[in-house]
C-alpha cells in the first residue's frame, strides 16, 4: 500500500538518484552538480506534465464528443480505432499538415503571436498544481494567486487573436470574451477567499492538507454553508471563464461564426483549441483541490483519488453542456454582477463570522 | 525561497517555448499555397471586396458598455488584492480585521449597488 501511494515520488527520487550517479563522472563541484540535476528534473517533471496532458485532451476531446453523442441519442466517432479512440489523434495529425490560412488584411505577427500568448497560462498555472501527496512541481506560499494571476493572460491572448484578425466576426466575438472573462473572474477569485480564510494560507499543498481529517473525506464543500455556495459559485463561473457551452457567447457559432477563432485554421486553431480544453482541466482540478479535498480521500492512493474528481467535475461539465442552451448577453452579465457578486461577497461575511464554530468542528 | 521560484521561471520558459513547438513543427510540413480568394477576410460566402471602402474597416469604435464593465472589473480586482492578504492573517487578527474588512466590503457593496442603480449593469 505504501509502496503505491508513493509510487511517483519513490519515481521521482529514484530518476534523481540516476542522474547525480550519471553527472558523478564528470567532476563537478558539489554545489554545481545539485543545481544541474534539479534543474533537469525541473525540466523533465514540466515535460512529463505537458506530454500527460496533451493525452489527457485527447482523451477529454474522445470523451466530451462520445457523451455528447450518447445525451443526444447517436452513436458518436466509431470508426477509427476501437470505439472511435484514435479520432482524436487522427484529427491530431490532420491539423499538422493543413495549410495555414492568414487573411491578407489581418495583423499577421499578432494573429501569430495570439494562440501561443492563450497557451502560455495554461503551462503556467500547473506550477502549482498538486497532483497527488508531493507530487507538486513547486509549492510557492501564494499558490491561488498565481493561478489566478496567470489565468488572466489568457484574456489577452484572445482578445489580440479577435483584433488582429481583423474581421467583424473575430472582432466582436474577441471583445465579448474580454467582457465575460473579466466579469466572471471577479466571483470565482472572491469565492476562493473563504477558502483562504479557513486555511490560513494560499498554498495549495497547505489547503490539501487542511482537509485531510475525517479519514480524508473533511472537504471544504461539507463546511455547510459557507463550502458549497463557495463551490457552486466557483464552478459556474470557472465554466464562464473558460467558455464552456452555456457561457459560449465568444464564440457562438449561430451568431458570430467562430468568434475570435474564425480566421485561424491548422495547428493556431488548434492552439487556441487545445489552451481551451487545458483551461477547462485546470479549472477542474482547482476546484477539486480547493472544495471537494484534493488528493484526500480514504483507501485509495493520493493521485487516484485526484484523477477521479477531477474527472467528475469534468464529466459534470459536459454534461451541463449537453444540457443547457447558450445565455444571452445581457442575462450572462447579469448572472455575473448581479447574482454571483453580491452571493460571493456575503459568503466572505459567513466565512469571517463563522471561522470559530468551523474551527470547533474541526476545519 | 530563490529555488522554488528558479522552477516558477523554468515553467515561464517552457510556457513559451510550448506552444512554439507544434507551430514550428507544422510550418516546416504544411503546404503554402496561398491564393486571393484564399486570403480575403471571411464574410459568410459574400465578397469582401465589393463591400464599401467604410465597411471593409472593421477596427472601429465599440460599445462603450464594455468599457464599463472593464472599469468595474478593475476596482473589484483591487479587493481581491486586498482580501488575499486579509484572509491569510485573519486568525492572527481577530475581531478587530472583521470589522476592519466588514466596513471595507460594506462600501464596495455600496459602490456596486449604486453602480446597478445607475443602470451601469444594464446591456441594452
Amino acid at each position: 500500500m505504501d509502496i503505491l501511494n508513493n509510487l511517483f515520488v519513490s519515481l521521482y527520487v529514484w530518476v534523481a538518484d540516476l542522474l547525480h550517479g550519471l553527472l558523478g563522472g564528470l567532476g563537478l563541484a558539489k554545489d554545481a552538480e545539485a543545481a544541474l540535476v534539479s534543474a533537469i528534473m525541473v525540466l523533465l517533471v514540466i515535460t512529463v506534465i505537458l506530454l500527460w496532458m496533451v493525452l489527457m485532451v485527447l482523451i477529454l476531446i474522445w470523451l466530451e464528443r462520445k457523451n455528447a453523442a450518447r445525451l443526444q441519442d447517436r452513436v458518436g466517432p466509431n470508426r477509427v480505432g476501437p470505439w472511435g479512440l484514435l479520432q482524436p489523434v487522427a484529427d491530431t495529425i490532420k491539423m499538422f499538415i493543413k495549410e495555414d490560412i492568414v487573411p491578407a488584411n489581418a495583423d499577421k505577427f499578432v494573429h501569430t503571436l495570439a494562440p501561443m500568448v492563450a497557451m502560455m497560462p495554461a503551462v503556467l498555472a500547473f506550477a502549482v498544481i498538486p497532483w497527488g501527496k508531493g507530487m507538486q512541481p513547486v509549492d510557492i506560499n501564494i499558490g491561488v494567486l498565481w493561478i489566478v494571476a496567470v489565468a488572466s493572460i489568457g484574456t489577452i491572448g484572445v482578445f489580440i487573436g479577435g483584433y488582429g484578425s481583423n474581421n467583424k466576426y473575430s472582432l466582436l466575438g474577441g471583445m465579448r470574451a474580454v467582457a465575460q472573462m473579466v466579469s466572471y473572474e471577479i466571483p470565482q477569485v472572491l469565492t476562493m477567499v473563504p477558502i483562504v480564510l479557513m486555511v490560513g494560507s494560499m498554498s495549495l499543498v497547505k489547503i490539501n492538507e487542511a482537509q485531510s481529517g475525517w479519514f480524508g473525506l473533511q472537504w471544504f464543500i461539507f463546511a455547510v454553508p459557507v463550502g458549497p455556495i463557495a463551490f457552486v459559485v466557483y464552478y459556474l463561473s470557472a465554466l464562464a471563464e473558460v467558455g464552456r457551452t452555456p457561457f459560449d457567447l465568444p464564440e457562438g457559432e449561430s451568431e458570430i461564426v467562430a468568434g475570435y477563432m474564425t480566421e485561424y485554421s491548422g495547428m493556431k486553431w488548434g492552439l487556441f483549441y487545445l489552451a481551451e480544453y487545458f483551461n477547462f482541466f485546470i479549472v477542474c482540478t482547482i476546484a477539486a483541490t480547493l472544495f471537494l479535498g484534493g488528493w484526500n480521500g480514504p483507501i485509495l492512493p493520493p493521485y487516484v483519488w485526484f484523477i477521479l474528481k477531477v474527472y467528475g467535475l469534468i464529466l459534470l461539465g459536459m454534461w451541463i453542456r449537453m444540457t443547457w442552451p447558450r445565455f444571452r448577453v445581457d442575462q450572462l452579465m447579469n448572472l455575473a454582477w448581479k447574482v454571483l457578486v453580491p452571493i460571493a461577497l456575503v459568503n466572505i461575511v459567513l466565512a469571517g463570522l463563522g471561522l470559530p464554530i468551523f474551527k470547533t468542528i474541526g476545519f | 525561497m530563490l529555488d522554488r521560484y528558479g522552477v516558477v521561471a523554468l515553467f515561464a520558459f517552457m510556457a513559451v517555448l510550448f506552444p512554439a513547438i507544434p507551430l514550428v513543427f507544422s510550418w516546416i510540413i504544411r503546404p503554402k499555397k496561398p491564393n486571393k480568394s484564399k486570403t480575403t477576410t471571411y464574410e459568410c460566402g459574400l465578397e469582401f471586396e465589393d463591400f464599401p471602402e467604410e465597411a471593409q474597416q472593421v477596427w472601429v469604435q465599440f460599445r462603450v458598455q464594455y468599457f464599463l464593465y472593464a472599469i468595474i472589473f478593475v476596482v473589484f480586482d483591487i479587493e481581491a488584492v486586498f482580501l488575499y492578504p486579509w484572509a491569510v492573517a485573519y486568525n492572527a487578527l481577530g475581531l478587530y480585521a472583521l470589522v476592519e474588512m466588514v466596513l471595507f466590503l460594506g462600501i464596495l457593496i455600496l459602490a456596486l449597488a449604486y453602480a446597478w442603480r445607475k443602470g451601469l449593469l444594464e446591456w441594452a
